[in-house]
């Protein structure tokens, strides 16, 4: 029997490693180091998502008190400096761009963006949001490294400033030429390089708690869980011991 | 109390029926952690019955409402999240039990005479099973949901003649709409649920009827007055079960076998506890990524696969150039277990005692599975279906060469009776 489960085990790895080869994608994501404890990062994410992002995209299976309780902002101060479109409070967080219009605009409506932590990944969004550059062939005059022709404009322009794909000279085989080596803004924003960075990471951080805005209840509760199992399966096999005493005699 | 119960023994089969089925039922007495995946499949189906009592209380079977009313139950709804996650998480959980169940019958030969029906009743389950869980996965109206249900019911298409009346008469419409979610919704809470349950039911009654099979493969009912009083054991069984036989190396499943199986279930909790509260969509294997995304009939993402569970067949269909005979070899894959009875002709039961071509034709048979499940996760490039027609071929090539060599097999002797 162990010799069989090894074979299979063995062999599943080699399948396993053989078939591993598959592409990944295009643009490598750098890694989004999001803390869903860090409550001022949230804050400041949620702040910059209300200013920027909802114009246009809706966060529609989130409501406003929920947001401000788990940021921890007392709901009248939310109500006042991050509530823009006249909703109540216990509503959810909804735009008023109608969605035709939209389409018309920008070639498709802007989508919902509660859930894209879940679909796309933090270190996606993160990339994305630092990957816009410059391309005049473009109706919004930029595109994206990781979203090739995104129908968005730049929108946080003016933080970050007026992003470029720079080519460096380099030694390679005994010649110089022009490498890619990544997107350098012209330093016009309201922000510097890693202040820019900083605010994607915040507002990174925010989009996924807002895709499992109970992430952190529900690892509390799974801790005590496994204590209470722990309990149930010691006293279980105490039982199971004790009933089996009786099994070895006869 | 005696009273009470006597009163109702005299108006049921109360206190008789507890004795049959588990005080005084005759278990083999050296079930080993193979035979814990029975008692998982029961816990799971009753975790499955119950969240998703709850989980309808708020759910919404429309195409405009359900996406959105999933989210409402996931954010909204104290501990909605935790009977979401226990529900979807629960899906998978019962086909890893399914899956692992019936490798257990194919290794001690559980499906032999004279357990052919129960092995049959067991492959209705698991058939009724899939259909649940596809229905089901249509539900929360995801990216997934839509596309998947798409490919599959598009399949029947493949069926001449009749194929795009079928189609069009499965979806109650020319393309997966709200009435195909009502429809599915409809099937996965009352239709499904019911015959799952009557055919677990019957899958009991059978098992019941002719007695567990154990790793040895051997009988533990011998010819009546055959075994010395010494040798019996000391547990008083049900006559139904004694008045025929005598009763060798058992003893009672409940309180024995209740008692060890809370230790397997307790340990079983322990993993399927860290999926829902620490990996609920286990790295999009459970719950795919592109689900997060509502169901746009307009937009096709760009790599569709099932959910996991699915994918070994899956893998049997896009092998086939042909998609009809991919159909077919498909639904082969499923028939073949069922006719599994049949096509082993060998006299003896467990692994143990068989040939080593069995265990090397099984190891294969396990491998390929495996592999195709994984192959149907991953894009059909050239590579990978070169694999999945490999494995494929192995998966059937386990029925046609066990059908040969069981026939006259080279068995060692098997014992008269359990020593352990």
């Amino acid at each position: 029997m162990k010799q069989f489960l090894k074979t299979t085990l063995l062999v599943a790895a080699t399948i396993w490693s053989v078939a591993g080869f598959a592409a990944g994608p295009t643009v490598p994501l750098d890694e989004a180091k999001v803390d869903l404890h860090d409550k001022a990062s949230l804050q400041r994410g949620a702040q910059l998502f209300m200013n920027y992002c909802l114009g246009c995209h809706s966060m529609e299976y989130q409501r406003y008190n929920r947001t401000f309780n788990d940021l921890g902002i007392p709901e009248d101060l939310g109500e006042a400096n991050l509530q823009f479109t006249g909703e109540k409070v216990g509503d959810l967080i909804t735009n008023a761009m109608p969605t035709e219009a939209a389409g018309a605009w920008f070639g498709t409506a802007a989508p919902d963006l509660t859930l894209v932590a879940r679909v796309r990944g933090a270190d996606w969004i993160y990339t994305y949001l630092r990957s816009f550059y410059v391309d005049e062939s473009r109706p919004f005059g930029v595109n994206n490294t990781v979203f090739p022709n995104v129908g968005m404009p730049h929108v946080l322009q003016e933080l970050q400033g007026v992003p470029r794909k720079t080519t460096e000279q380099r030694m390679i085989d005994g010649e110089m030429q022009d490498v890619y080596v990544g997107i350098k803004t012209d330093g016009s924003g309201m922000l510097s390089e890693s202040e820019y960075d900083q605010a994607m990471l915040d507002l990174t951080n925010f989009l996924v708690y807002t895709g499992e805005p109970m992430l952190l209840e529900q690892r509390r509760l799974g801790w005590k869980v496994f204590g209470f199992l722990l309990v149930f399966t010691i006293l279980a096999w105490l039982l199971k011991r004790e009933f089996f005493k009786d099994v070895k005699k006869k | 109390m005696k009273k009470l119960i006597a009163w109702f023994d005299e108006r049921i089969p109360m206190t008789k029926t507890w004795n049959i089925h588990l005080a005084q039922y005759p278990a083999p007495k050296n079930f080993n952690f193979w035979y814990l995946f029975g008692v998982l499949a029961m816990l799971v189906l009753v975790n499955q019955i119950l969240t998703g009592i709850w989980l309808t209380m708020n759910y919404v079977p429309s195409a405009d409402g359900a996406f959105a009313s999933v989210e409402y139950i996931m954010r909204d709804i104290d501990y909605g999240w935790l009977l979401r996650y226990m529900h979807s998480t629960g899906a998978s959980a019962f086909f890893v039990v399914v899956y692992l169940h019936m490798f257990r019958g194919m290794m001690y030969g559980s499906y032999q005479k004279p357990r052919e029906l129960l092995w049959v009743f067991g492959m209705l389950i698991f058939l009724v099973l899939m259909a649940e869980a596809f229905m089901g996965y249509l539900l929360p109206w995801g990216q997934m949901s839509y596309w998947g249900a798409q490919v599959i019911i598009s399949l029947f298409g493949a069926i001449p003649i009749i194929g795009d009346d079928l189609t069009l008469w499965i979806r109650g419409d020319y393309v997966i709409s709200g009435a195909t979610l009502n429809r599915f919704f409809a099937l996965h809470v009352i239709a499904l649920p019911l015959v799952l349950v009557i055919l677990v039911f019957l899958h009991i009654i059978a098992l019941h009827e002719v007695g567990s099979n154990n790793p040895e493969g051997i009988n533990i009912k011998k010819p009546k007055g055959s075994v010395p009083e010494e040798e019996k054991p000391k547990f008083k069984f049900h006559e139904r079960f004694t008045n025929k036989y005598d009763i060798v190396d058992a003893f009672p499943f409940f309180p024995y076998y209740v008692v060890k199986d809370l230790v397997g279930i307790g340990i079983f909790l322990f993993l399927f506890c860290y999926v829902i509260f620490f990996a609920p969509a286990m790295g999009g294997l459970f719950l795919e990524p592109p689900n997060f995304e509502p169901a746009n009939p307009l937009k096709t993402p760009e790599h569709i696969a099932p959910v996991w569970y699915f994918t070994p067949f899956y893998a049997i269909l896009r092998a086939v150039p042909d998609k009809l005979l991919g159909v077919i070899l498909m639904f082969g894959a499923i028939v073949a277990l069922f006719l599994l009875p049949w096509i082993d002709r060998g006299k003896v039961r467990s692994i143990r005692y068989r040939c080593g071509f069995h265990k090397v034709n099984l190891t294969l048979f396990v491998i390929s599975f495996i592999a195709l499940g994984y192959l149907g996760l991953k894009p059909a490039t050239e590579v990978y279906t070169f694999f999945a027609r490999v494995f494929t071929f192995l998966y059937f090539a386990f029925f046609v060469f066990l059908f040969f060599y069981s026939k006259n097999e080279n068995t060692k002797p098997v014992p008269e009776r359990i020593t352990k």
